[in-house]
Parts: C-alpha cells; structure tokens; sequence
C-alpha cells in the first residue's frame, strides 16, 4: 500500500492509502461510538462538535447538537465500524456515516 | 382576587418576560441564542449553586425534621411515572417505549422551574425550607428509573437497570445537583457563605439569561406541536395541575410549610428536560423525542413558569387553611 507523491524530488513524502470513516451522530452517543471505534481496532480519533440538519430534524436535547467524529483506519476496520453503525445504530438513532480513502502521512501509525 | 394579582406578579418578574423574549425571538427568526458551551456552562453554573444551597441548609437540618418530606419525595418519585404511564398508554393510546418515556419526564423534575418557584415566593417573602433543593437531587432519578423499569417489564426491550442507572447518575445534571449538596454539606453554611459573591448573589441573574436561552429552545419544539396531537398536549397541562394539587396536599401532609408545600407542589408538578432527554434517548431509542420533548418543554414547563407556580400557591393555601 506504500506510494509515493510529489513531483520533485526533494518534497518527497512517503505516504500510506488509508480509510477516512467519518460518523456525525446526536452527542448522546459520543462515548458509545468512541467505545465501538475502540472494539473494531482503530488507533485513535478526532472529534469535533457540529451544527447541521438532515432526515432526522428531532434530537434528544438538541442544544447538545452532534458530534463528528473521524478515524483513520485500514479497509477491513472501516467495514467492520461501518456495519457495526449500521446494525447497532442507524435504525434508532441520528448517525450519517461515510468512508473515503486518503493518502496519510507516517500512515503506518494506524493500521 | 389576591391570586390573580400574584399570577400578575408573576408574569412581570425579569425570569418570565426573559422566557417571553426568547419565545419571541426564535417566533420573529431574532437572535438572541447563545452559544450551546455558554449554555451548557449556565446550566452547569444553576444546577451546582441549587445543590450547594441545599447543601449548606441540609447541614443545619436534623434528620427527623427532613424524614417525612424525604419519605414523601420518594412516593411521588415512584407514583408519578407509574400514573402518566398507565394514563398515557390507556387514554392515549400511546406505545409502550412513548408512554414510558414521557412518563419518565414527569416523574423526574424540572430543576428551573423548582428554582422559579423559589423565586416567586422569595418575591413574596412567604419562607420555605431550604433543604428543598435538597429533595429535588432526591427527586431528580427515581421517576427516570421507574419508567424504564416499566418499559422493560412491559415490553422486555430498552437499557437494562444498571446502564440505566448508570447514565442518570453519572449524567451531567445529577453529579453537579449531588455534588453540590455533598459541598454543601461538608462545607457548612460558613464555607458556602465564602462563595456566595459568586454561587448565590448573580444566581437570579443568571437564571434570567438562561431563561432567554430556554424560550428560543423551548420555541424551537412548538413546531413539532402539531406531530404530537391534541392528546399530549392536554396532557402536558392537565398533568402537571393534578400533579401538583397532589403535590400540595402530600407535602402539607408531610410536615411542610405553606411555603415548601408550593415549592414540593411546584416539583411533582414538574417535568424534566435536562435529566431525563439524554437518558431516555439511550435507554428507550424507539421512542418518539418528537413527544416527550415537545411536551416536556414546549408546553409544561411555560405553563408552569406562568401559570402553574401561582396556581399550585394558591391550591397549597387553600389546603393549609
């Protein structure tokens, strides 16, 4: 999975192809899916607070708002985080979640 | 018409019209909301001073003289959500999870519409004891618990107990409510009194901001008025006035002033929308928040910011006369 980029020489940067899942949830489940991201075997995560609307307009105390919470993992953790969403927590709750590849720098961090 | 001069009274103090402004704002698209850390600080700020308050009068208080109002907190604490619930599920033919979530709201309390009421009767110089804010950390888990509980037995689905409780515990609103009582507590009248400048002085002030922040929520749900129906919203008023004569009568009976008597009225009256939201959303998922939201906090509690304080007064003298 190693690749390399740039065009030169000298801004060479060894970079790693990785999955970006992102989950945007009601931040009552925050420490739920911080656990579950933990279970399937991702490194870390970022997490930000957000505004924003979709299907489910109602939330449980909506001025908590939602979080955002990103992680970058190999493809077989993203499938697995991402079926876990699915069948734990997309038929109750407020989560949208979706995966992108990127190109990580010292990716070998986190897979 | 003495009360309907107090029902006056009450609708000119700062903490009302700041609700009405912030009502007004959201209704005109205005800006007046803060932003969600500062309430979320607020919030945290009003439930710590309430429980360092009644912490600090608990330590002159002895066990025998709070007994019977402990004793009576906890009945209505059980009788409450197993009341809603079977009125919900029988005459509004609501669903397991939806009755039991909003009967867990009207089990637990509103903690600003108990700080209101205070208020109202401080305006008034009718005293009341001051281990009540006491009783509402006491008053705040067992109505949440016991609708669960419901749900559980009824349907065997939702959170067991122990995340349950887990989550009403250790949620923002009962650590900050019981932990300020326990400060409270150790501290003594004289340690809180070193904090006062800054827990107790600024605290009707800062209610007030609050309250210009909840009118813009609570505004936000009165478009959800029309998804809950007829049914619910006669129930979030009819509810919290038998509640609330309930209420008056229980606390009378165990002991407490007329003063206590219409703030314990004022709590059974009450429903949460601090508390309760965040730990039925995770225990009861299939429930509605269209409805316990919207009724909780779009229509109890303005009703009982206006009128149902000077009215659960005026129940709680007629029963002490």
């Amino acid at each position: 999975m190693q690749s390399q980029s740039g065009s030169t020489p000298e801004n060479e940067v060894q970079t790693v192809e990785l999955e970006r899942v992102t989950i945007v949830a009601e931040s009552v489940l925050e420490s739920r899916l911080i656990t579950l991201i933990r279970q399937v075997g991702a490194r870390g995560w970022t997490l930000t607070e957000v505004r924003g609307e979709g299907s489910r307009g109602v939330r449980a105390s909506e001025w908590e708002g939602n979080v955002k919470i990103e992680t970058l993992v190999p493809k077989a953790i993203a499938d697995r985080l991402l079926a876990a969403l699915a069948r734990d927590y997309f038929p109750l709750y407020a989560v949208v979640a979706y995966a992108d590849r990127v190109r990580v720098v010292r990716g070998e961090k986190y897979s | 018409m003495e009360s309907l001069e107090l029902l006056h009274l009450n609708l000119t103090t700062p903490m009302v019209l700041g609700f009405a402004l912030g009502v007004f704002a959201a209704l005109v698209k205005g800006d007046v909301k803060l932003p969600d850390a500062v309430h979320s600080a607020l919030s945290a700020y009003l439930l710590f001073a309430i429980g360092l308050k009644g912490g600090a009068e608990l330590s002159n208080t002895t066990i025998g003289a709070i007994f019977l109002p402990a004793m009576a907190t906890l009945l209505v604490g059980v009788a409450v959500p197993i009341q809603s619930y079977a009125v919900l599920r029988k005459l509004g033919k609501l669903g397991i999870s939806d009755a039991a979530a909003i009967a867990a709201h009207y089990g637990s309390v509103s903690i600003v519409t108990f700080t209101a009421a205070g208020v109202y009767l401080d305006a008034q110089d009718t005293t009341y004891e001051g281990y009540m804010s006491a009783l509402v950390a006491f008053l705040e888990v067992p109505g949440i618990l016991v609708a669960i509980l419901i749900a559980r037995v009824a349907s065997k689905s939702g959170a067991t107990i122990r995340e349950s409780l887990h989550e009403v515990l250790t949620g923002k609103s009962n650590m900050l409510l019981v932990g300020g009582v326990v400060i409270g507590l150790v501290a003594g009248a004289e340690g809180v009194a070193s904090v006062a400048p800054f827990f107790v002085d600024p605290f009707r002030g800062v209610l007030t901001l609050f309250l210009i922040d909840m009118g813009v929520v609570a505004a936000g749900r009165l478009r959800d008025l029309r998804r809950v129906g007829w049914f619910l919203v006669g129930f979030a008023i009819v509810a919290p006035i038998i509640n609330g004569a309930l209420g008056a009568a229980i606390g009378t009976a165990a002991g407490l002033s007329l003063g206590g008597a219409t703030i314990f009225a004022t709590m059974v009256a009450s429903a949460s929308y601090i508390a309760a939201p965040v730990a039925v959303r995770i225990a009861l998922p299939d429930a509605n928040p269209a409805f316990y939201l919207t009724s909780s906090l779009a229509i109890t509690f303005p009703f009982n910011l206006t009128i149902g304080i000077p009215l659960y007064h005026a129940i709680a003298k007629w029963i002490h006369a």
